[in-house]
């Protein structure tokens, strides 16, 4: 029962909320537009160190927040300008390898005294102001089955303000992925030069996505540095094979489907682990193979989705499937 | 039908001057390799006629066209179109010049509707721009505008039956006529034509010349690319013949094929192909 309810606890944690935002990211760029970023976790990263950062040098939160949405633009910018006038793979080459660097820069010593090189910035360096804007009050309150700390850290605070930006950024791909707009986009996902045929500036359009996307998937790493803190190695490239994973499951270029892949994903990879703590012995299995374990089911999951069911869990065969 | 009377009085030789040309290529150049694809001394073409590019397989008809609208670069040569200089400017200016084509190819946006993909055609539509996108009443005017203009032309294309099904549910010659429709969203003055009746059901290539006819009609300039030779004599009032790469011959429909070079050209590379009953 208490596993249940821990698993059940993970559906509308502040991560699982974090990596639906850079979910919905990456849907801007893969599910409308068909780009390959396989570095958004170097973009969650950029937004982490922007906003803490920011706050640590005393700017105000909204200032904060436009910075790491700030450094996003810059880094989008940078990676599609030479990428996205070349057509296929270059673009995922060189993101998969600028976020890395993103994560070297992060860890390296050079910028110690901004980064914290690979010990990275301490929660308590830049959560501060987030906390005490709280209106809930500063001790543990249980609701239901759950009891987290009304404001500090992994808090029912923090998961309101993250399931509040999950919404608005939910709003943001409906209302643009419905509308002229989202329709060049979708267009330059079928066919690039079908697209040029009739009049529209592809390289513009296939900027525009790699920017919000990119932005998206920073304040999805603004939100995951409130739960947690800034640590460079925390957004490798597993996090970005993460983030593909929960948007596959839950079906690109659907409006829920980041959301919903989110939350099976997280949901389902705690009750593995708890299961599997439960029912298999230490002596066959001891806990520090769970977690590799749990992540290799995942592995099997993910490719029996993309076999027999390529358009995830919400999605539209005919409009888009993972043609692997 | 052709209408002998525009351009009557222009010489039926290679690289001849128009009297009102929209379009103009000169010494337009481009190698594959060693491979020399398109050599065009000259060419011109006459604003609203329907001007035929014929040619055997391989005479570097779809190159010729790729280099006009900007999906290819050619090595040496200068272009305009419309009196504007067509070197460097790239496709999609090119369309929003005027110039729209079609492609051998065809290319469906096969994940989207018809309606989507027709509507894409359409040119002015302010919600296309990030931040107008997010605010409806800004787009909704000319997006039913666009919509009807679109089912105006689906209706016109047979297609409008299909407006809602997946554009990837169309059979080969609907997509060609989706395609064709599709181009004409934007209201061009030329049209590019790249075999638009390939695969099209020969019921359907009846009214498809009439489309083609109604276009000139309505003040449009046709190029077309096409290797059926009764097509051809049907709608055109011109016709351009390239083979390996030169423009070999031009002319009316009606003497064009009696060109000796034309013959040699076709006999040459193809002896079964048809060049149309009276030759
Ligand atoms: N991208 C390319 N790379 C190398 N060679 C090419 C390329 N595109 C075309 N060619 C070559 O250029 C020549 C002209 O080709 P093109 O497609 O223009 O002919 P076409 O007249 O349209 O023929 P068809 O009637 O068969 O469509 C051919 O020999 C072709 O192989
Ligand atoms: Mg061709």
């Amino acid at each position: 029962m208490d596993l249940l309810i821990d698993a059940l606890g993970e559906s509308f944690a502040p991560a699982t909320a974090a990596f639906a935002i850079a979910a919905i990211g990456l849907n801007f760029h893969f599910g409308l537009t068909g780009l390959l970023n396989m570095g958004q976790a170097g973009f969650m990263l950029l937004g982490m160190y922007g906003y803490a950062i920011s706050i640590r040098n005393g700017l105000p939160i909204w200032a904060a927040i436009l910075i790491a949405m700030g450094t996003a633009i810059v880094f989008g910018a940078i990676l599609g300008w030479p990428t996205l006038k070349l057509k296929g793979d270059y673009l995922s080459i060189v993101t998969i390898a600028a976020a890395e660097i993103v994560r070297y820069a992060g860890r390296s010593q050079t910028f110690v005294n901004l980064t914290g090189a690979s010990v990275g910035i301490r929660g308590n360096e830049y959560k501060g102001p987030f906390e005490d804007l709280s209106p809930f009050p500063d001790e543990r309150i249980t609701v239901l089955w759950w009891t987290y700390h009304g404001s500090a850290s992994n808090s029912w605070w923090l998961r309101l303000v993250a399931w509040t930006f999950v919404g608005l950024m939910l709003l943001v791909f409906w209302r643009l992925s419905r509308s002229p707009w989202g329709r060049v986009l979708k267009g330059i996902r079928e066919d690039e030069d079908a697209v040029r045929s009739l009049g529209k500036n592809v390289y513009w359009y296939k900027m525009q996505a790699l920017i919000i996307g990119g932005v998206i998937g920073a304040l999805g790493g603004v939100i995951w540095s409130l739960g947690n803190s800034v640590q460079p190695d925390s957004m490798g490239r597993a996090t970005t094979f993460w983030i593909w994973t929960l948007l596959l499951l839950g079906g690109a270029a659907t409006v829920f489907g980041p959301v919903v892949g989110s939350i099976v994903f997280w949901t389902a990879l705690s009750l593995v682990k708890g299961l599997a703590k439960l029912f298999i012995p230490e002596s066959i299995m001891p806990s520090t193979v769970i977690e590799p374990f749990a992540l290799m089911l995942v592995g099997v999951t993910l490719m029996l989705l993309v076999i027999f069911r390529p358009q995830g869990l919400l999605g539209n065969k005919k409009e888009l499937a993972f043609h692997a | 039908m052709p209408d002998p009377t525009i351009v009557a009085g222009i010489d039926p030789v290679p690289g001849v001057a128009k009297p009102d040309a929209i379009l103009v290529a000169d010494g337009v150049k481009r190698r594959f390799g060693g491979l020399t694809a398109v050599d065009v001394a000259h060419f011109e073409v006459q604003r609203n006629t329907i001007t035929a590019l014929i040619g055997p397989n391989g005479a570097g008809k779809s190159t010729f066209f790729n280099l006009l609208t900007g999906f290819d670069q050619a090595q040496e040569g200068t272009g305009t179109f419309d009196g504007q200089p067509l070197r460097g400017m790239p496709p999609a200016k090119v369309a929003r010049a005027g110039m729209v084509r079609t492609f051998q190819l065809t290319k469906a946006l096969e994940g989207m509707s018809v309606m989507e993909n027709m509507r894409l055609g359409a040119q002015d539509q302010p919600g296309e721009n990030f931040f107008t996108a997010f605010v409806p009443p800004l787009w909704r005017a000319r997006e039913r505008e666009i919509t009807e203009q679109a089912h105006e032309l689906l209706h016109r294309f047979k297609l409008y039956e299909k407006r809602d099904d997946s554009a990837g549910s169309l059979s080969g010659g609907q997509r060609k006529l989706l395609e064709m429709a599709r181009a004409l969203m934007s209201k061009p003055t030329m049209v590019m034509l790249d075999e638009p009746m390939a695969g099209v059901n020969p019921a359907l290539t009846e009214s498809l010349l009439d489309h083609i006819i109604e276009l000139k009609e309505e003040g449009m300039t046709v190029l077309f690319v096409e290797h059926d030779m009764h097509m051809v004599r049907r709608i055109s009032d011109w016709v351009a013949v390239m083979a390996q790469g030169k423009l070999i011959a031009e002319g009316p429909a009606g003497s064009v094929m009696q060109n000796e070079a034309v013959q040699d050209a076709y006999l040459g590379a193809h002896h079964d192909t048809d060049l149309g009953e009276d030759l």
